[in-house]
C-alpha cells in the first residue's frame, strides 16, 4: 500500500472519528432505494422518487425528479426544474442556495460547490457533529464555457464520486480539438448536413458555445427538442448566438450547415429532411470504436460533460478524503486504482442514475418523446 | 505530422460507410501529403504493403509493462479489441516532446531495426502519439489494419484527383510499386506514364449491359455470338517472364487463394474466364461450393480436394507480348481455340459456343438452361473489339427468368448509410411443419433491394407499426406481410437452416392482398431445387450423347 502526500494523510481524519468521538458519515448518510438519505437531517441527495425534502445536484432527469415537497438547489438547477418538469413538479417550495452561502437544517450544515457538468450544477457539502461529507454529483473539470468551473472541497471525511467513465481507456482529448475536427469535416462536405446527436440539457448549449469560440457564426439549427432549454440558459445569461429551429429550414438551407439534434434522433425519420447527413455523435462514449460504429456514427465526437479517468483520480487526490464511495459508472476499476494509493473505496451501487446524458444504459437508444418526431416538443 | 494525419484518415475511412465520402477523403489524402507518406499510406490503406514486423504480443508486452494488470483486464474486457485497449490506456509521459513519427520513417526504422530493439523503438513511437495515432500505429506494426479501400476505390479516387481515366491508371498499377513515385509524378503531369515492362498488370475488364426486351428485336442472329453465362467468379489469368497472377474483376490480385491454377499457368498470355469449382466429369458445381474458395489469404489441400476449382475460358487478350485486343471477336475467339489446342493448359477449358438460327430460338434455350451453374446466355456482337468497360451494344447479359416466392417477412433491419433511418433489409421466410401438428416460419433469405422509394418508405411504416421485438438494430415483425421475392437460382446449403440458400433475391412485389398463411410452403422452394440439379445432370447427359 502507497501512503498518500503528507499534504492529506488519512490517519488525522481517523483519528478525528476514534479521539474526538466524531460520527464517520456512514451512521449518518445512508444508502436508501430512494437514494442517499441524510439521517440526522431527514432530506435525500437526488433522489430517485417523489420525497419530503431534497437536495438536487443538477438538472439531469435522473438527478432531478419531479415531484418533491421541498427542493434546495441553485437558482439555475431550479430554473432548469421548472423548465423541464414544469413550475407545478419542480417541487411545492423551492429553495435556492447560491454556492458560497450555509444553511443549517436540523443540526446539519449544507453548502454547495459548483461542480463543472452543466449550468447549476453543484456538489453538495454536508456536516454534522464536525463530521464531513461531499455528494459531488456528476462533474467535469475541463473548463466549459456555460457553467462555472468545479471547485474542490478539502477536508472532507468521505468524498461522493460518479465513475461514469471509471476505466482507463477514458481520457477525454481537448473539447476544442474534436470541434476542429467537426470544422474540418463541415469543409471537406460542403454539400452535407452535419447532424449531431447531443443530449438537451448542457451538451447542447456546451457545443454551440465551443462552435461560437472557434469563429462559427453561422446559425446553429436545432431539433425542436433542443430549443427549450437553449432558452433558459439564455434567460440565465449564456448567449448561444443565431440559433434555429432545423424543422422548418428549407432542406437547401441546411447543406452544409450543423444541427444538432437528440442522439436517438439522428438516425431516425426526423433526419430524413437533412441533405446527405454526415452522422455525428457528442460523447465519451465515442472514444471505444465499437461504440460509434453500433450507433452508425460516421464523426464520432469524444465530448464529454463527465470526468475522464485522468480527472476523477486526480479530483479524488485533490480532495484529500481518506474514504470516497462511488454512486454509480464503473465502480469496479476506480476503487482498485483508489486501492493501490491507500484510499478506502465503497461502492454504493445507487440504481437509477447514469440514465439521462451518458449513463451507460442511455446509450443505446433512448426514446424520444412522440412530439420530437414533428421537431416541436 | 504523417502518422496523426494517417491516424486521421483511418478513423474517418473506417466509419464512413458512403463511397463518394470515402473518395473525397482519399482525394485529399493526395492532395495534402508529401511524397513518400502518401503512397506508403495509400499502399498500407489498399494492403499493397503489410508490415507485421512486430507479433501483437509484444506490443501487449509493452503495455502490461506500463499498466496495472487488474485495470488492463479491465479495459480489455470492455472494450473488446486488445490493440485498442493499448492505444487507449497507454500512459501518457510527462515531458516527451518527441514529434511522432512520419510513415517514412516508421518502414524504413522497422527495417533497419534489429528485432531485440524493436520494443524501445514501438514504445517511444507510443509515447510521440496520441491515442488514434497508437491505434493506427499498432495496427501498422502487426499488419491488422482492414479499413474496407479496395484497391479499386483507391483507384478510382486516384482517377478523379488526377482527371485520368481509370482505365489508364488500373494496367499501370500493379506494375508500380510503393510508395508509387512514378505514378504520382504521372498524375500530377510532371513525367511520362510509367511503362510496367514485363512486370503482370490488370488489363480493365470488358463489361456486359443486360438484354433489354427492345434491344432483343434489333439483333440479327448472324451478326451475334452466344455463350452460358457461368455463375462464377470473373477473372483474368495474366502470365509471363514478369510473373503469374489471377486477378479478379475489379483488379485484385487473388492468385493465393488459388495455387492449383497458378501452377497451371505456363503459358504467356493474358486470358479472360470464369473461375468455377468443376468436378470430376466436368460438372460445374453451384456457386455455395465456390464461395468456400473464396476470400482465403491461404487454402489447405483439403480445400483444394473438396472444391477443386478450373477455369473456363471465353477470352483472349495478350498472346505472349502481343495485344489482340483492337481485333475483332471471331478473330481473337480463333486464336484462342488454335492457343487452347497447342497449349493444353491443365484445369482449363473452352467456353463453348452455342449455335442458334433466330433469337426465339435462343430464347428457348434460355429458358431451357435450369443448371444451377448457369445464370443465362452471353452474346458477344462477332466484330467487338476488347474494350474496358460497360460499352453499350457490344456485349450482352441475358440472365434467364428469375424464379420467384412468395414468403412472410419476419425480421428487418436498419440500412447504412443514406437509408440509416430506414428498415431496408428484410429476412424472409416460408412456411413447414413444426413437428406438433402445427406449421412454423423459417427464414430462407434476406433482400436488400428490388423496391421503389414509394415501395421502401410503405414498407418501413408497415414495420414501425407491426414490431413485436427489437434486437438492437434488428425489429421482429408481426408475421402478417407477404413479398414476393425474386431470386436467380435455389441451391442447397448446409450453412442455412432451411436448408437452401437463394442466389440474388430481391424484393418483386409487395402482397398486401395475400394472407400470410397463403404464403409458399418450403417444399415450393426445394422442389425449385431439385428440379434444377436433376435437369442440369439431363443436361449433361444429353450434352455428353451429342458430343
Amino acid at each position: 500500500m502507497v501512503a498518500r502526500g503528507a499534504a492529506q494523510p488519512w490517519i488525522p481524519s481517523v483519528l478525528r472519528h476514534l479521539y474526538r468521538g466524531m460520527p464517520h458519515p456512514e451512521t449518518w448518510l445512508r444508502v436508501t432505494p430512494a437514494g442517499l438519505w441524510c439521517e440526522p437531517g431527514d432530506f435525500f441527495i437526488d433522489p430517485t422518487r417523489p420525497v419530503a425534502r431534497a437536495v438536487i445536484t443538477h438538472g439531469h432527469s435522473d438527478h432531478a425528479q419531479p415531484d418533491h415537497e421541498a427542493v434546495l438547489a441553485t437558482p439555475e438547477t431550479l430554473a432548469i426544474m421548472r423548465a423541464r418538469l414544469g413550475a407545478e413538479r419542480a417541487g411545492r417550495q423551492q429553495q435556492p442556495l447560491l454556492p458560497g452561502e450555509v444553511v443549517l437544517h436540523n443540526g446539519v450544515r449544507i453548502w454547495l460547490r459548483p461542480a463543472g457538468h452543466v449550468l447549476g450544477s453543484a456538489q453538495v457539502c454536508l456536516e454534522w457533529q464536525g463530521s464531513r461529507a461531499v455528494i459531488s454529483g456528476d462533474y467535469k473539470r475541463t473548463p466549459d464555457p456555460t457553467c462555472a468551473p468545479f471547485e474542490v472541497e478539502r477536508s472532507c471525511d468521505v468524498f461522493v464520486t460518479e465513475a461514469t467513465f471509471g476505466l482507463p481507456v477514458f481520457r477525454h482529448p481537448p473539447p476544442e480539438q474534436e470541434i476542429a475536427r467537426l470544422l474540418a469535416s463541415v469543409a471537406l462536405f460542403p454539400d452535407r448536413t452535419h447532424v449531431v446527436g447531443c443530449y438537451a440539457l448542457g451538451k447542447t448549449q456546451r457545443l454551440i458555445a465551443l462552435l461560437r469560440r472557434a469563429g462559427w457564426d453561422a446559425p446553429v439549427w436545432l431539433h425542436g427538442a433542443l430549443l427549450p432549454l437553449c432558452h433558459t440558459y439564455e434567460e440565465l445569461g449564456v448567449r448561444l448566438g443565431d440559433i434555429r429551429l432545423a424543422t422548418v429550414a428549407q432542406k437547401g438551407a441546411l447543406r452544409g450547415a450543423i444541427v444538432l439534434a437528440p442522439p436517438s434522433a439522428v438516425a431516425e425519420r426526423w433526419a430524413r429532411r437533412l441533405a446527405d447527413p454526415v452522422v455525428c455523435l457528442a460523447s465519451g462514449w465515442m472514444r471505444v470504436r465499437q461504440r460509434a460504429k453500433a450507433r452508425g456514427v460516421e464523426l464520432p465526437l469524444v465530448i464529454s460533460d463527465h470526468s475522464d479517468w485522468d480527472e476523477l483520480n486526480a479530483t479524488i487526490d485533490e480532495t484529500g478524503a481518506p474514504e470516497v464511495w462511488v454512486t454509480h459508472g464503473r465502480d469496479d476499476a476506480l476503487v482498485h486504482a483508489m486501492g493501490l494509493r491507500g484510499i478506502r473505496g465503497r461502492a454504493l451501487h445507487l440504481v437509477g442514475l447514469g440514465e439521462e446524458d451518458e449513463g451507460e444504459d442511455a446509450a443505446p437508444e433512448p426514446a424520444v418523446p412522440a412530439t420530437a418526431e414533428g421537431g416541436v416538443a | 505530422m504523417s502518422i496523426p494525419a494517417f491516424a486521421a484518415l483511418l478513423e474517418r475511412l473506417v466509419f464512413t460507410p458512403g463511397r463518394n465520402a470515402k473518395i473525397a477523403l482519399l482525394k485529399r489524402w493526395f492532395a495534402e501529403q508529401p511524397d513518400p507518406d502518401r503512397g506508403i499510406g495509400l499502399a498500407a490503406l489498399t494492403e499493397e504493403l503489410t508490415f507485421a514486423t512486430a507479433k501483437p504480443a509484444l506490443i501487449r508486452d509493452l503495455a502490461a509493462a506500463r499498466t496495472d494488470p487488474v485495470l488492463l483486464a479491465l479495459s480489455r474486457d470492455y472494450v473488446g479489441d486488445s490493440a485498442e485497449t493499448i492505444a487507449l490506456i497507454w500512459p501518457q509521459r510527462a515531458g516527451v516532446n518527441t514529434p511522432p513519427p512520419t510513415l517514412s520513417e516508421v518502414v524504413e526504422a522497422l527495417d533497419a531495426t534489429p528485432k531485440s530493439e524493436l520494443p524501445d523503438l514501438i514504445a517511444g513511437w507510443l509515447d510521440s502519439l496520441d491515442a488514434n495515432g497508437r491505434f493506427a500505429l499498432i495496427k501498422l506494426v502487426t499488419g491488422g489494419l482492414r479499413v474496407g479501400v479496395s484497391g479499386r476505390l483507391a483507384r478510382l479516387a486516384l482517377a478523379e484527383w488526377s482527371g485520368r481515366p481509370i482505365e489508364e491508371i488500373e494496367e499501370v498499377w500493379h506494375g508500380v510499386a510503393p510508395p508509387y513515385l512514378p505514378l504520382f509524378r504521372w498524375l500530377e503531369g510532371k513525367a511520362e506514364r510509367p511503362d510496367p515492362r514485363d512486370a503482370p498488370v490488370f488489363r480493365p475488364l470488358m463489361l456486359a449491359h443486360p438484354l433489354e426486351d427492345a434491344d432483343l428485336a434489333t439483333l440479327r442472329p448472324e451478326e451475334w455470338r452466344a455463350e452460358w453465362k457461368w455463375d462464377g467468379i470473373r477473372v483474368q489469368l495474366c502470365a509471363g517472364p514478369g510473373g503469374r497472377r489471377i486477378w479478379s474483376r475489379g483488379g485484385e490480385d487473388v492468385s493465393a487463394a488459388f495455387p492449383e491454377i497458378v501452377e497451371a499457368m505456363d503459358f504467356h498470355a493474358v486470358l479472360d474466364g470464369e473461375l468455377l469449382v468443376i468436378r470430376g466429369g466436368g460438372e460445374v458445381a453451384p456457386f455455395a461450393d465456390l464461395q468456400q474458395r473464396l476470400n482465403r489469404k491461404t487454402v489447405g489441400p483439403k480445400l483444394m480436394r473438396d472444391y477443386p476449382v478450373g477455369v473456363r475460358l471465353y477470352d483472349l487478350l495478350f498472346e505472349g507480348t502481343e495485344d489482340l485486343r483492337a481485333l475483332p471477336f471471331d478473330a481473337r475467339r480463333a486464336r484462342l481455340e488454335s492457343w487452347i489446342a497447342r497449349t493444353c493448359p491443365a484445369r482449363m477449358d473452352l467456353s463453348p459456343q452455342i449455335a442458334f438460327a433466330s433469337v426465339h430460338q435462343l430464347a428457348a434455350i434460355r429458358e431451357g438452361a435450369r443448371a444451377a451453374s448457369i445464370e443465362g446466355l452471353m452474346l458477344k456482337r462477332a466484330d467487338s473489339p476488347y474494350v474496358a468497360g460497360r460499352v453499350k451494344g457490344l456485349w450482352w447479359k441475358w440472365k434467364r427468368a428469375p424464379l420467384s416466392i412468395d414468403a412472410v417477412l419476419m425480421y428487418a433491419q436498419r440500412g447504412s448509410g443514406k437509408r440509416s433511418s430506414y428498415y431496408s433489409d428484410y429476412t424472409f421466410g416460408l412456411w413447414r411443419p413444426d413437428g406438433r401438428g402445427g406449421e412454423e416460419l423459417v427464414p430462407v433469405g434476406k433482400a436488400y433491394s428490388g423496391y421503389t422509394d414509394q415501395e421502401l418508405l410503405w414498407l418501413d411504416r408497415w414495420i414501425r407499426n407491426h414490431t413485436v421485438a427489437r434486437f438492437g438494430p434488428v425489429r421482429e415483425v408481426e408475421k402478417g406481410l407477404v413479398l414476393e421475392v425474386a431470386f436467380d437460382a435455389a441451391q442447397r446449403s448446409t450453412r442455412h437452416k432451411s436448408g437452401v440458400a437463394l442466389r440474388f433475391p430481391r424484393i418483386l412485389r409487395i402482397r398486401r392482398d395475400k394472407p400470410a398463411g397463403e404464403a409458399d410452403r418450403l417444399d415450393t422452394l426445394m422442389a425449385l431445387v431439385e428440379n434444377r440439379e436433376a435437369k442440369a445432370k439431363a443436361k449433361a447427359e444429353a450434352d455428353a450423347a451429342a458430343d
